[in-house]
């Protein structure tokens, strides 16, 4: 588990400040294109597509605002038949000649990927620790042929399983439904779930759980009492990279939903202004989509590598 | 603190404790895998059995009523005599070589760089790594923005530095340049994944190996040739494992980017699938070109892994 902090005689001061200077310079160009959305999102529409593009805008929440809300342009005589704006916002969409329509569907779509997302974690995550907890400690036939079908499960092109999937969804009245997603989610995830859950299982001790069995405990209630409290860290940790599959799809979701259970990816590339995208709007979703990934990368920085390479390096 | 005497009466009944709570061991063991597997029957196989059914069919999905008929290997003679079929597989087999090869080698010379170790090196990395974690789809939607010509940053940024026209080129609407584009994106968001699988391996290099090199006056050339390349090698593999996977099945962030065009330049296999699928409804047709490409993945990660074990070996 310990880093083994090697160098050729420690390099020297000048080749890591060499290294330094093109490792942040690789990372500031790599995270500008992310910025320049942030930026987008304070951005007016009219801002956004400027030319040349524009680095300093007068900030304005209009992309969020119009994230939210649907409108409708109005002619000024309309506009001015009616009462004063109530609310700033209402204020921001009148001084663009429209007036709100209603809320927008960000809100419902935000909640399905919430919704999916945590409900096919949850599942994953079960049935991933107690069959990694089988494979790790019991002798199970053929286990090696078992893991590696629930791995290979993983390389189907997820466009060639969607095919029967919908056919199957459509015949059982699962399309376009939470239920449905939170199963093919669970399914896609468990793989993942098992794979990374065995090798954290694989770590603790054996000798914790045939101790609590000499005491008295059954196998259940070893696994239940001295195993799980063990392996909260790992599930944790396997727990948000299932979060984060599931809320980061969308080959599934734009095939099989399309309103009640549609999730934010295929949502967003659809909010659409007056005359295509509305740049602002998009990029202030993608701002709120990305912040939970972001605050999950920084938690999961220490297992990250385990969780995208299904286990196989574990540092 | 219990007493060396209470911890002897706790053990003293023998009795076969590792079989109480009514189950046996293998009872357990498969009630516990069990869940699993009937969901990944329910949800992966007996749709891959399905599609094989289909694939033999003149089955669409948009008239479910129409007769069913069999049509034997009809399907498959057609998709390998398409040249459309062709053109995609050349176009997936641009997009996973040279993504890959720019990834391993920006992401190999970054974790050779950050395993100097200098001060913020970990502050860095995390930065680095952010790409990766996004949604493709998403990702693939904000730079449509980013590549257009005039008003996007890609091409004012190269402009800016090159001096020319922003306005001159045009990444995602050249059937010259697109396939570039999505390499390009592809490489922004996935070298960091190589990165760090790269970064494992040279961290597991002890140190003394570099030591007795060192104590030989092998230069510095010779150590990474004989020490850091071979030993690494293993890790590299797996990187190109996974991400050779991953761009063969690439859909979400190239459909969103260019969505195969212009024209069919950047129509990837899994965007082919999609459109004979989902928007010509052929399902009978796509159902066998679902097969052909899941039997190349498997078949090709197969002949890798055990490469993968030879390597491991040495």
């Amino acid at each position: 588990m310990s880093i083994v902090t090697h160098s050729v005689a420690e390099p020297s001061s000048l080749s890591k400040t060499i290294g330094g200077i093109i490792v942040a310079t690789y990372a500031i160009i790599a995270i500008l294109p992310l910025l320049w959305i942030f930026l987008t999102s304070f951005k007016t529409p009219t801002d956004s597509i400027s030319y040349p593009p524009k680095i300093i805008s007068e900030p304005s929440v209009e992309g969020y605002v119009n994230l939210f809300t649907t409108r409708t342009r109005q002619t000024p005589e309309f506009l001015a038949s009616l009462p004063p704006p109530q609310t700033w916002y209402e204020r921001l969409v009148r001084s663009r000649n429209m007036v709100i329509a209603g809320p927008s569907k960000v809100v419902p779509r935000f909640i399905n990927s919430m919704v999916i997302g945590f409900g096919s974690t949850f599942l994953a995550v079960c049935l991933g620790t107690i069959a990694a907890y089988a494979f790790s400690r019991f002798r199970v036939p053929l286990a090696d042929d078992l893991l590696f079908f629930i791995l290979s499960t993983r390389m189907m092109p997820p466009i060639a399983v969607a095919i029967p999937i919908y056919l199957m969804f459509r015949n059982l009245g699962l399309t376009d439904t939470k239920i449905g997603m939170i199963l093919l989610y669970t399914a896609v995830n468990v793989s993942l779930a098992v794979w990374l859950l065995k090798g954290f299982i694989d770590e603790i001790p054996r000798e914790y759980e045939e101790a609590a069995m000499v005491d008295g405990y059954s196998r259940l209630q070893a696994f239940f009492k001295v195993v799980l409290p063990q392996a909260t860290t790992g599930i944790a940790a396997t727990a948000i990279f299932c979060l984060i599959f599931a809320w980061n799809e969308y080959a599934f979701a734009v095939l099989l939903t399309s309103g009640d259970a549609q999730t934010m990816p295929p949502f967003i590339p659809f909010i659409i202004g007056e005359g295509g995208q509305d740049w602002p709007a998009v990029a202030a979703a993608t701002t709120l989509f990305f912040l939970p990934i972001l605050l999950f990368t920084i938690l999961l920085r220490r297992h990250l590598l385990r969780g995208i390479t299904f286990g196989a390096v574990r540092k | 603190m219990s007493t060396l005497a209470e911890r002897a009466d706790a053990r003293a009944p023998r009795r076969p404790v590792f079989r109480l709570g009514g189950m046996s061991d293998r009872a357990i063991a498969w009630l516990f895998i069990m869940p699993s597997v009937l969901l990944l029957l329910a949800i992966n196989i007996f749709p891959l059995l399905w599609t094989i059914q289909l694939s033999f069919t003149n089955y669409r999905a948009n008239r479910p009523n129409a007769p069913l008929r069999y049509v034997g290997l009809d399907n498959y003679r057609d998709i390998l005599t398409d040249p459309d079929v062709w053109h995609a597989m050349q176009a997936t087999a641009h997009f996973v070589l040279w993504s890959i090869v720019l990834e391993m080698l920006i992401g190999f010379g970054l974790a050779l760089l950050i395993n100097r170790r200098f001060r913020g090196h970990s502050f860095w990395t995390t930065m680095i790594l952010l790409p990766m974690m996004l949604s493709p789809a998403v990702v693939g939607n904000f730079w449509t923005f980013l590549l257009q010509p005039q008003i996007g940053l890609f091409n004012s940024a190269v402009a800016f530095v090159t001096g020319t026209d922003p306005s001159s080129f045009q990444m995602i609407g050249d059937v010259a340049l697109a396939p570039w584009a999505i390499i390009m994106v592809d490489v922004w968001m996935w070298t960091p994944y190589v990165m760090l699988i790269c970064l494992a391996g040279l961290r597991s290099i002890p140190d003394y190996i570099y030591e007795a090199a060192e104590v030989d006056r092998a230069s510095p050339w010779r150590q990474f040739c004989s020490i850091t390349l071979p030993m690494v090698m293993p890790f590299l593999m797996l990187a190109i494992l996974f991400r050779a996977i991953e761009n063969f099945k690439m859909f979400d962030m190239v459909n969103l980017l260019t969505s195969g065009g212009p024209g069919s330049t950047t129509e990837l296999a899994s965007i082919t699938l999609k459109r004979e699928a989902f928007e010509k409804w052929r399902t009978g047709y796509s159902s066998a070109l679902a097969i052909i490409l899941f039997v190349s993945v498997f078949g090709a990660a197969n002949i890798y892994v055990r490469a993968l074990d030879r390597v491991k070996q040495r």
